[in-house]
């Protein structure tokens, strides 16, 4: 596995870098010219479907590789007791690496609770590991490169903090289910999977990158897809009615509509995209994509299991007042 | 017999490897008994933080993602 590796790698780079020559190709071959809607559609498409996948690819095997030094139980080890601010930074940040799938945000989140972790910081925690994941990085800069990828980073860290922040600060750990509130787990069962070798992480990257990408390559293929359409075929300034930054409803009405969406960065990036190049502002598809995936409908009735209705509510309300703001500032500052 | 127990709410992972620990069980000829946890209170009894999670005979032997299938194979190894 680790001999191979190098040969992959060569690949990558190779693939990576003659990805215009590999798109120029597939138009020769398919006697198109660039100048037809059919052909510039064509031509997006045999452009920006390797190179996300290969970004994709590269990016879901080294968050692999880095997970393997998280797991759940260590993080919460590194958070218990932790003071509000300080806290909440490291929640944030450690949401990033840490493994984490939507369906675990329970068991995750009374793991967190009963050991000592403050509501706040566990908040942090919850927003910013769906919101800040590998698959909409990745995304966000194989298409729109790595100025808005750091951008949605940071904003994504920021609205995780902050939130959380203010959770803590409301004391509504009343408002956490009844038997939520009496377990006390102590630890957890104990971690397999604390002491990796190398050729044990790089096989979690690749397992990673299996798992992750054999779920979303065909929704990415879609995407763009969809994408190639929109590109070589929607007229010019065709979004700056309804999604230019000079509509002021637009950021409110891209989050409301993310909501009952559920998180799907694989799908949507690639039409965003194709949008914003027919003129929708950056900060209104940006708050429509954070919302998406920060705020879905599914995960939050998982949430109620453990959270009554007033702590969820503030959730939604902090979260989305988050997003709005972002939303405003990219249209304002772009 | 064993009993064992997968640990999760349902979703596709849950599902997976519930699927991957039959098939395993079947192929090494090893009788087991499956349950399916999905009330929230009852998987966080076995004090995991992330699911899907695999019980064997009362002891937590897994947690978090797909198990490798050399992994739950281990688990039918041992004749007990």
């Amino acid at each position: 596995m680790l001999r191979g590796l190098p040969i992959v790698l060569i690949f990558w780079v190779l693939a990576y870098t003659h990805l215009t020559e590999l798109a120029d190709i597939s138009i020769a071959l398919l006697h198109l010219e660039r100048a037809s809607a059919l052909g510039e559609a064509i031509y997006f498409f045999c452009y920006e479907v390797p190179k996300v996948l290969l970004l994709l690819i590269g990016i879901v095997f080294v968050m692999g590789i880095i997970q393997t030094f998280f797991a759940p139980e260590r993080t919460r080890a590194l958070l218990a007791g932790r003071r509000l601010g300080i806290g909440n930074l490291m929640a944030a940040s450690l949401g990033i690496v840490t493994p984490f799938c939507s369906c675990s945000a329970v068991p995750l989140f009374i793991g967190f609770v009963s050991a000592g972790v403050p509501l706040g910081v566990t908040f942090s925690f919850l927003i910013s590991a769906p919101m800040v994941n590998e698959i909409a990085l990745a995304l966000l800069f194989g298409l729109f490169g790595w100025k808005v990828a750091a951008l949605y980073l940071v904003m994504g860290l920021l609205i995780a903090i902050v939130a959380g922040s203010i959770i803590g600060a409301l004391r509504m750990e009343q408002h956490l289910e009844d038997w939520v509130r009496a377990i006390h787990l102590g630890d957890a069962a104990a971690p397999d999977n604390t002491n990796f070798n190398w050729s044990q992480r790089i096989a979690a990257g690749i397992k990673h990158v299996r798992e992750i990408v054999g779920r979303v390559w065909l929704y990415v293929v879609i995407g763009v897809g969809l994408g190639a359409i929109i590109h070589g075929y929607v007229p010019e300034d065709f979004m700056v009615t309804f999604m230019g930054r000079e509509v002021w409803w637009a950021v409110p009405a891209a989050v409301i509509l993310g909501v009952p969406m559920y998180s799907n960065a694989a799908g949507i990036i690639p039409i965003v995209e194709a949008l914003i190049g027919k003129g929708a502002a950056l900060g209104t598809t940006l708050a429509f994509m954070m919302s998406v995936i920060a705020l879905s409908a599914p995960e939050l009735l998982i949430l109620r299991k453990v959270l009554k209705w007033p702590l969820i509510a503030t959730f939604v309300g902090v979260v989305a007042s988050g997003i709005l703001l972002v939303g405003y500032v990219f249209n304002w500052l772009l | 017999m064993k009993n064992v127990k997968i640990l999760g709410t349902g979703c596709r992972n849950c599902q997976t490897t519930r699927h991957l620990v039959e098939e395993v069980a079947q192929a090494k000829g090893v009788a087991i008994e499956l349950e399916k946890v999905e009330k929230i209170e009852d998987i966080m009894r076995y004090r995991i933080m992330a699911t899907p999670g695999v019980v064997i005979d009362g002891v937590v032997v897994h947690s978090g993602g797909i198990p490798e299938r050399n992994k739950v194979e281990s688990w039918f190894d041992l004749k007990n």
